[in-house]
């Protein structure tokens, strides 16, 4: 039996490749926190080039090409001027340095999910279990001017990141952003499952994206379209595209 | 050069002083006395200074000779238009100036090199980058701001149009005509 939210993506499903528009807004909604789904099309397609390790160890495997519209649109956004500061939060990338930097803009890398992984943030909750230390995280990374980039490369952190961070990470960063300023995120969907490998992003071109299995993160919930409204909501627009993979590829502007 | 294990507050390395590194000694009178030639540095593309593993050095470090770092610096490091390779016990806590750098180590800090900043697998970053150009391996860790600063072009010096003598004097009236090839502000 599908949940009830499925049938509402179903026009997402339809829409394969072509980009919606949307103004934020809408009420707030909690994100899917993974749980026993069945590994889908997305873990089927790519689930089987790594190698399974140990949070946060390096894993190896093949790389993969993806065609991506909504990279395409960000880099046709960024290509306009030369001098743009660009953010990449994700794993450092020669690939993507030497693209950036080829296009005649300043480069900020930032590897959020691997200072997220710091051992001596976790602290206990009270409960009797643990948690990150979300002050101390932000005290030691992401100390960025207000209004200081003018792109930013979220790639699909936003699943693999450790809850307290998410809606934070996003507040300041939006922080950061300059107006009119755009974001590049992706965002699995229902079908990957826990066991979803996490890949760096490399840009192979300005519309091809080479994923290359990386360090072992676990995949911690899925967003739907909703949720991902909710969690931009303090910027001005989003705009989606579903590929062919069920990946959802979400350009957010300022 | 550097080898020794001492601490010191302030290291500042000259290439005049004569280099004890790399040089066998010559053979005792062998050879019949030659007219006195000028002396050519020929050790000194050659010359590279170490900071050993074991070193520890705090202040500024500055010379105009290639060095290579395995120890720990904090402070400062200035090689203007010299290589710095930083070993992979290297340990920098400084803003880095150098013509090119190497880094299979760990720095915290900026780096300012005019030509080239290498990362090999091994490098670990936290600081900016400004540089001409860049090379990361894969597995390199950066944290910072990368600026590549395209090298000036070298400024064109235009041949000056051979005027007549009469010509070259300006008449009253000529700057105003310069003026007309200016576009228009609105």
């Amino acid at each position: 039996m599908r949940p009830a939210s499925f049938f509402r993506q179903l026009p997402d499903l339809a829409n394969l490749t072509s980009p919606r528009h949307r103004k934020i807004g809408g009420r707030a909604t909690q994100p899917i926190q993974w749980c026993a789904v069945a590994p889908g099309i997305f873990s089927r397609m790519f689930g089987g080039s790594g190698r399974q390790g140990a949070e946060g160890e390096f894993i190896s495997g093949e790389k993969i090409s993806r065609r991506s519209t909504g990279f395409n649109e960000f880099i046709r956004a960024i290509s306009r001027e030369e001098g743009l500061k660009i953010l990449d939060l994700g794993s450092t990338s020669p690939a993507n340095i030497t693209f950036m930097t080829g296009l005649g803009h300043k480069f900020h890398q930032e590897d959020v999910l691997r200072s997220a992984s710091d051992k001596s943030l976790i602290i206990p909750n009270g409960d009797g279990g643990t948690t990150i230390d979300v002050h101390r995280y932000f005290d030691e990374n992401l100390d960025f001017e207000r209004e200081e980039f003018d792109a930013v490369m979220f790639w699909d952190l936003a699943d693999f990141l450790p809850e307290p961070l998410v809606k934070p990470l996003i507040g300041r960063i939006q922080v950061a952003m300059k107006p009119g300023g755009i974001l590049f995120a992706l965002f699995h969907t229902k079908d990957a499952g826990p066991d979803s490998p996490f890949y760096r992003y490399n840009i192979a071109s300005k519309d091809t994206l080479e994923l290359q299995p990386a360090r072992a993160f676990r995949l911690q919930r899925i967003f739907n379209n909703r949720h991902v409204e909710t969690l931009f909501r303090e910027y001005s627009s989003i705009k989606f595209f579903l590929g062919r993979d069920n990946i959802r590829e979400v350009l957010v502007t300022r | 050069m550097w080898k020794s294990s001492r601490r010191e507050d302030e290291v500042t390395t000259h290439t005049n002083e004569p280099s004890t590194t790399g040089h066998p000694t010559a053979p005792a009178a062998t050879a019949p006395p030659r007219p006195a030639e000028p002396v050519r540095d020929t050790t000194r593309s050659s010359e590279i200074a170490t900071i050993g593993k074991s070193v520890v050095v705090k202040g500024e470090l500055s010379g105009s000779e290639d060095l290579v770092v395995d120890g720990e610096v904090e402070g400062s490091i200035a090689l203007r238009g010299q290589s710095l390779t930083i070993g992979p016990n290297g340990r920098v806590r400084a803003n880095v100036e150098a013509r090119n750098v190497i880094l299979h180590g760990r720095v915290d800090g900026d780096i300012h090199a005019s030509e080239r900043v290498e990362l090999r697998k091994s490098a670990s970053l936290s600081g900016d980058i400004t540089t001409a150009r860049i090379s990361i391996e894969d597995g390199a860790f950066f944290k910072g701001t990368i600026d590549i600063q395209k090298p000036e072009p070298a400024p064109k010096i235009e041949p000056r149009p051979q005027v007549p003598a009469a010509a070259a004097v300006p008449a009253a009236g000529t700057s105003a005509q310069g003026s007309l090839l200016e576009p228009k502000k609105v």
